[in-house]
């Protein structure tokens, strides 16, 4: 039973692959410098050649992409081939601003496709089983490099697109898909849709999904495996960067690996730009090294996240990323110390609060304050006085030990927090007033 | 011999919102039989015990206040030198941790009714009847 899809690359030495990943980012530089004018301008600003880049401990030189950068340069200011050679593009969904146009040489599909078999290997998947893609087919990415890397596999491959939901669960009955695609909230409403009609998933030979391009948790991964009877993956990817497939999970649910012989991953210090040690939480930074037609250089993806490198029970050396936390946008400096919102609402949730809640950071006395509302809901809230502040008590002392400095928590009565009408307003930072 | 329902009713400590939960309930016509108070910096642990008790708790999650609805007992404490005492030494005795306690707004001549929160009602209510202690049943608490 094949474990691996590249056995030779997932688990590779740490040496081979530092090796490998140095000579495709020397390559890369060149062909960026020689093609791409607008990095090429960015590079000559920061006084960096394509000489200065020897291996992977150069790269921190150079100098970064957003995407301010490519609503700039769109649609072919990155473009590194010229459009002959080009075969598809696919596009973000541009809800914030400009669309983002990626461009895919065959070669760079092809990278893709694997990268995704990969997936589809280590989720079980082999040319044995019957792959049902429910993500969306078109510009968004989440179809077609399912579909591709499903093909790269050999499963047969069921091309359903999304919705349409009692027509999912039949070709699922009829055919016997055995993996699903898709986003997890589709898959849950799959799940949901499935116990409605009086099935069970019993009814159904479903034994794995693999779901990606949306935040989910852990409690919801647990939902979707009881409803339908199948271990569920996690895939991380981005269209600046390929797709889906940039990064994988295994059967140890614990991390996805990133495929970093195509995408070397960073971690830096939003604020600095500094390349912070593994380990710890910062914004995920991606280089496209072997990307043809759109390589980004140090995308800055803006994602929250953490890298760690410690071996996994299962055996691939690939380097693995946590679920994103949130966005690097939202990063504080207090006491001189990187406070994410995120952080603080994962210890909420932990100690079973709502995510409604309100940072205030104030300077008094030049010392930063920082002042954390939180609603009380009535199964946590009791007569005695003694239970109350003993909470209270807690949940400072948890929010102390995830960021390191101290909060003083406030409870609040439901309601007082989540007035906001849209998106909500989480923090609160008055020392810029006093700037 | 049956408990008493309290309300236990989070407060924050803002301007204003006592005298709005307490216009809430009068305007539904429910009357405070008593009160209690306790607070800190943020906030505030009002108790109270009302006339409607339905009503006032279907009032209360309506409008999204977080509350505890609290099973206390209400003693009718002898209103001379050692009467309340006598009451805690009983509970004493048996056992019997008393959390906190209040007294009702003066009723009727001779006795100082005052509501006990402990920690084991049954046993409370037992040995405060072999010590000849008279409890008040729930109907007395909410409309005697």
């Amino acid at each position: 039973m094949a474990h691996y899809w590249h056995e030779d690359i997932e688990c590779m030495s740490r040496e081979d692959m530092r090796k490998l990943q140095s000579e495709r980012l020397v390559a890369q530089v060149k062909h960026v410098y020689e093609h791409v004018p607008y990095y090429r301008a960015k590079m000559d600003e920061k006084g960096v050649t394509p000489d200065d880049i020897q291996s992977v401990d150069d790269l921190h030189k150079l100098p970064f992409l957003s995407k301010a950068d490519l609503r700039e340069a769109y649609p072919y200011g990155l473009l590194a081939k010229p459009l002959s050679e080009c075969v598809r593009i696919h596009s973000t969904s541009g809800t914030t601003g400009k669309r983002v146009v990626a461009f895919y040489t065959q070669h760079d599909v092809d990278l893709w496709e694997d990268c995704c078999a990969r997936a589809i290997t280590a989720a079980g998947g082999t040319d044995e089983d019957v792959l049902q893609v429910a993500y969306g087919y078109g510009l968004f990415t989440g179809g077609a490099g399912l579909h591709g890397g499903s093909h790269k596999v050999g499963c047969l491959t069921l091309p359903m697109s999304s919705g349409n939901t009692e027509r999912q669960i039949q070709f699922m009955r009829d055919l016997g898909s055995t993996i699903l695609c898709c986003t997890p909230s589709y898959a849950a409403y799959i799940g949901e849709t499935l116990h409605d009609m009086g099935l069970t998933p019993d009814d159904i030979k479903l034994k794995a999904g693999i779901f990606g391009a949306e935040p989910w948790t852990e409690e919801m991964r647990r939902t979707i495996e009881q409803s339908l009877g199948i271990k569920a993956y996690d895939i991380f990817g981005l269209t600046e960067i390929s797709g889906p497939g940039v990064a994988f999970e295994c059967s140890e649910q614990s991390g996805m690996h990133i495929n970093e012989d195509h995408f070397i991953p960073e971690i830096i210090d939003p604020e600095t730009g500094e390349v912070l040690p593994e380990g710890e939480i910062g914004e995920l930074v991606f280089t496209a090294i072997d990307k043809e037609a759109f390589p980004m250089l140090r995308y800055r993806t803006r994602d929250l996240c953490k890298l760690t490198r410690e071996k996994c029970g299962c055996g691939r050396t690939l380097i693995k990323m946590c679920k994103p936390m949130g966005r690097s946008d939202d990063m504080m400096i207090i006491r001189g110390v990187n406070v994410f919102p995120s952080q603080i609402e994962t210890v909420l949730i932990e100690q079973g609060y709502t995510p409604n809640y309100l940072i205030e950071v104030d300077r008094k006395n030049n010392t930063d304050t920082l002042d954390i509302s939180v609603e009380l809901t009535a199964e946590q809230f009791s007569d005695k006085m003694k239970d109350v502040q003993d909470r209270e008590r807690s949940l400072a002392a948890a929010i102390k030990t995830m960021l390191g400095i101290s909060p003083k928590v406030h409870l609040v009565s439901p309601k007082t927090i989540t007035r906001s009408e849209g998106k909500a307003v989480r923090v609160i930072d008055r020392r810029k007033l006093h700037d | 011999m049956n408990t008493i329902k309290q309300f236990s009713i989070f407060v924050e400590n803002r301007q204003g919102k006592m005298a709005e939960l307490t216009r809430l309930l009068a305007d539904a016509g429910i009357d405070l039989r008593t009160l209690s108070l306790a607070d800190t910096r943020d906030f505030g642990i009002l108790r109270i015990i009302v006339n409607q008790p339905e009503q006032a708790e279907a009032l209360l999650r309506e409008n999204g206040w977080t509350f505890q609805v609290t099973p206390v007992i209400g003693v009718k404490v002898p209103d001379r030198p050692g009467g309340v005492a006598e009451v805690l030494e009983a509970l004493d005795a048996a056992n019997v941790n008393v959390e906190y306690m209040y007294a009702f707004v003066n009723r009727i001549p001779g006795r100082a009714d005052t509501i006990f929160r402990v920690d084991n009602e049954e046993a409370a209510f037992r040995a405060l009847t072999e010590k000849g202690i008279d409890t008040l049943e729930a109907d007395e608490a909410y409309n005697g």
